[in-house]
């Protein structure tokens, strides 16, 4: 068996990669669902790969992974926007560093950017702040919901045959002489021939466990608005001109209508410690404001939310094998998510089948791509006509701020959805305005239905997250 | 299908339009999305709803049983209901979808009544964890009044309006302990007599000029840090008050929905006139989708004018007049209708921004100024005004303080 830890989006797209070769994958998760650790929270950027510093493995992992995820939202039925992304000058200095911008893009490889000039770049984001002299844009770039490539990995890794096991936090790795035992917090164990470390914030921790030491994973805390889509705000993504540590605060359209504005970048003590501060959040107002004035922080506030980045003193990828064997895919910090897909290729062709010289063949009945799609997505109202009169559910609404139907509702908790955040990021229910305002009591119906639920099992995300202390009356 | 008059929203405001739509011999289709009409009267099972309306003190589930029966009386009106609006095109036509499928449906003229939602907490930027034990108040309602399902053990109500305070009486009565209800505005947002009824008599405190600095918990809310506020909302430090409670239930405003009719000309709702039409002259909207008001039975009642002039419009009986602009001068937060059209009688709802003991309601274009006492913003002034024939292009309303 080969295991893999952590099904945030490296983990699960490794394993997704690992089955196109072999059907006895594991993928291991210690949340209920794919996706909800450091995936879950952060800007959702498809980077271009053109700031990235020549000869890192980032450079050369998120160029690959921007190209490659156009065919993977084909094959795993994701949706990704290539918006592109403008890099602003307010400052005659700001272009020393757009300058490196275009020597660091064609050391890369990044053909696709322009030199944006005032007068035109008006025209492109009209909502840009008036003072800015410029840009560096690149049409490359683009956003996706993280999650959904997350989810929609693991749905084609156990379409061939791979697993998920859920719920499963690893305590302890034993060395045997066959590969492997896992022990899990729940008191399971496992042997695996191999094991890959995608642990995210805790893959140091993990790297510990098997006595191998990898660079010091410390988290870096970003807070974000989730703004209302009342009016256009940007055509792309905005980024000012970064500081020494982060792409600094940007802001842009989100997949799912809205924008996103954030992050900031705050060294914090603990790993767990995703919550959100008034420094942070007016931090995040006075950047953001400054990019595109008219963004209304009074008004159009759909959420606010913090996630942890797990960053290194290096400020790169460390994908190797340590001496115990395993292999750690560890300090996966930004373009993180843009890497993914060539990360997953990089482990599988260059780790394991160079360095250590395991033989990997193609399996001839790997299916590489997802016909299913938790969200009915309809080009014509004759189209969605039809699907209805074939199942009836989808023409009922649930979510009525981002139309989602009981067939989506019902089908997400049919693929393994457990808790309100599950169908939440399976379905985008509760994600619009309201924010579950409406919905929250209907999905909780549908749960209901299944007799075996109790009132007292709904949980929002995690163990001990309950929603209601007991029924009213019995 | 076709109707001369089509209502979506089947609330206080639906169900009133649609029944005087069809006493005005239209053939009329209520539209609503849920699986039955009433809105959220069917979830505020507590009396005061009625007694201007109807005259009599009832229920909400009283004060829509009584609005449907009469409905349900009536040949001429169709009711559709799980049907969602998909979208409402230029040439009448409005799309819906329901379990049949997507479904045409050729109006001549439209009343939109698709009334409030309530604003998020998670909007309101909020320092602190993301935890289970965060409802808003209309939520928490639906889940103890009709899903059976009790929310917690310990509450804390962040907000003051009228279905905060409610829910402080609802929540003490099924035996979740109420610590308290905090309000940030240094006067409470609900009416009076629900602070009486639903506080006082339940010795549950009220804390002005007080918000949520953090909170706290471990996967469930387990503890909220409270603070002071200066009139700019800025906290003051050195007077945290912490709850240790499981629930947070908000009660933090309603939002005017106005999806997918944003072509409309709209602030917050609706942008209409006295005989309630919107910027299509064929399109009429009426009660919280155009303000949210203090009281369902002006909603009822604005919503059977809404009916009315609909009914007139698929008749061509209803003349596009000029419109006047309603301006909202000193002192007032809620301006309602947006204009006037100076050929019919209006009805001025208004909300002072705070609180006076006294004040003269202005309005020199016309003439008026009226005296009122004991002005409170989470109670409405109304001021009726004939037809008049003057010619101006707009109409300033403003509230003086009177010492």
């Amino acid at each position: 068996m080969i295991a893999i830890i952590g099904a945030g989006v490296t983990g699960s797209l490794i394993a997704r990669e690992l089955s196109r070769y072999e059907k006895d994958v594991v993928l291991f998760e210690k949340n209920f669902s794919a996706g909800r650790g450091v995936t879950k929270s952060n800007s959702g950027i498809i980077h271009g790969g053109y700031d990235d510093p020549p000869g890192s493995l980032r450079a050369s992992l998120s160029r690959k992974g921007n190209i490659l995820y156009t065919e993977l939202s084909e094959d795993l039925n994701f949706r990704i926007n290539r918006c592109g992304s403008h890099v602003v000058a307010f400052e005659k200095k700001d272009f020393e560093y757009i300058n490196k911008l275009v020597k660091y893009a064609n050391t890369n490889g990044v053909k696709s950017y322009e030199i944006i000039d005032r007068e035109q770049l008006k025209i492109m984001e009209p909502e840009l702040n008036g003072n800015a002299l410029g840009s560096f844009f690149c049409s490359d770039s683009g956003v996706v919901n993280p999650w959904n490539v997350a989810v929609s990995a693991v749905t084609n890794l156990q379409k061939n045959g791979g697993e998920v096991y859920y719920d499963k936090k690893l305590i302890r790795i034993e060395k045997i002489n066959s590969g492997f035992r896992l022990f899990f917090e729940d008191g399971t164990q496992y042997e695996a021939d191999l094991v890959i470390n995608c642990g995210g914030l805790f893959a140091d921790e993990i790297a510990k466990m098997a006595g191998d030491i990898v660079p010091e994973i410390f988290p870096v805390k970003g807070e974000y608005y989730l703004l209302k889509p009342e009016k256009t705000l940007t055509n792309s993504v905005i980024f000012p001109i970064p500081d020494e540590n982060t792409k600094g605060c940007l802001v842009t359209p989100a997949i799912d209508g809205g924008y996103l504005a954030g992050p900031t970048a705050k060294k914090v003590l603990s790993k767990y410690d995703n919550t959100n501060t008034e420094e942070g959040l007016s931090e995040v107002r006075t950047r953001a404001e400054k990019l595109v004035p008219n963004i209304n922080f009074r008004k159009d506030p759909v959420k606010t939310f913090a996630g942890l980045r797990p960053e290194t003193e290096e400020k790169d990828f460390y994908i190797d094998v340590g001496n115990s064997g395993i292999i750690h895919v560890s300090g996966i910090r930004s373009p993180g998510l843009t890497a993914a897909p060539a990360i997953a290729k990089y482990v599988t062709e260059y780790i394991i089948q160079e360095k250590l010289g395991i033989k990997l063949t193609e399996r001839p009945d790997f299916d590489p791509k997802n016909n299913v799609r938790i969200i009915d997505s309809f080009e014509t109202l004759e189209e969605m006509n039809s699907f209805i009169k074939e199942h009836p559910d989808a023409g009922e609404f649930v979510c009525y701020c981002n139309k989602v139907t009981k067939y989506e509702i019902k089908k997400a908790i049919e693929q393994g959805a457990r808790s309100i955040e599950d169908i939440k990021f399976l379905t985008g229910a509760s994600f619009g305005e309201c924010q579950g305002g409406y919905c929250t009591g209907k999905i909780i119906e549908i749960m209901l239905q299944d007799k075996r639920v109790k009132p007292e099992d709904i949980i929002l995300n995690e163990k001990n997250s309950w929603l209601f202390s007991s029924e009213v009356r019995i | 299908m076709s109707s001369n008059v089509v209502v979506i929203g089947g609330g206080a405001a639906g169900l009133a339009a649609a029944l005087k739509a069809s006493e005005e011999k239209c053939d009329v289709t209520l539209i609503e999305r849920d699986s039955d009409v009433g809105g959220v009267l069917n979830q505020c099972i507590h009396n005061g709803f009625g007694l201007d309306y109807f005259k009599k003190n009832l229920t909400g589930p009283e004060f829509k049983e009584k609005l449907k029966e009469k409905v349900l009386s009536k040949s001429n009106i169709k009711i559709k209901s799980g049907a969602f609006v998909h979208s409402v095109e230029k040439d009448k036509n409005i799309v819906f979808i329901d379990r049949n499928g997507v479904n045409n449906l050729k109006c001549d003229s439209l009343v939109i009544t698709t009334g409030a939602k309530e604003r998020p907490f998670t909007s309101l930027g909020i320092s602190g964890k993301r935890l289970s034990g965060i409802y808003s108040a209309g939520l928490a309602q639906k889940f103890i009044n009709m899903m059976n399902l009790r929310p917690g053990n310990s509450a804390l109500i962040v907000g003051s309006g009228d279905i905060g305070l409610i829910m402080a009486r609802r929540l003490t009565l099924e035996g979740v302990k109420v610590e308290g209800v905090i309000e940030i505005m240094p006067y409470p947002g609900g009416l009076q007599r629900n602070i009486k009824l639903c506080l006082e008599d339940f010795s549950i405190p009220l804390y002005l000029s007080r918000a949520v600095k953090y909170v706290d918990g471990d996967r469930r809310v387990n503890k909220i840090i409270t603070t002071k506020v200066d009139d700019k909302f800025n906290h003051i430090g050195g007077d945290d008050i912490t709850f240790n409670v499981d629930t947070l239930v908000s009660s933090v405003g309603l939002v005017p929905n106005v999806k997918p009719f944003e072509f409309l000309e709209h602030s917050a709702g609706f942008s209409t006139t006295n005989k309630n039409r919107t910027s299509e002259n064929w399109i009429f909207s009426a009660g919280n989708s155009t303000v949210v008001f203090d009281l369902v039975d002006y909603v009822a009642q604005e919503g059977e004018k809404a009916g009315y002039m609909a009914a007139l419009q698929a008749k061509n009986d209803l003349s596009p007049a000029g419109k006047i602009k309603l301006l909202p001068g000193k002192n007032i937060g809620i301006l309602y209708p947006s204009y006037i059209e100076k050929d019919y009688e209006s009805k001025i709802y208004l909300r002072a921004r705070q609180p006076m003991e006294k004040g003269v309601l202005l309005i020199p274009e016309l003439g008026i100024e009226k005296e009122f006492e004991d002005i409170k913003p989470s109670e409405m002034i109304k001021i009726k005004v004939p037809a008049f024939d003057k010619n101006t292009d707009r109409i300033e309303v403003n509230l003086n303080e009177l010492k």
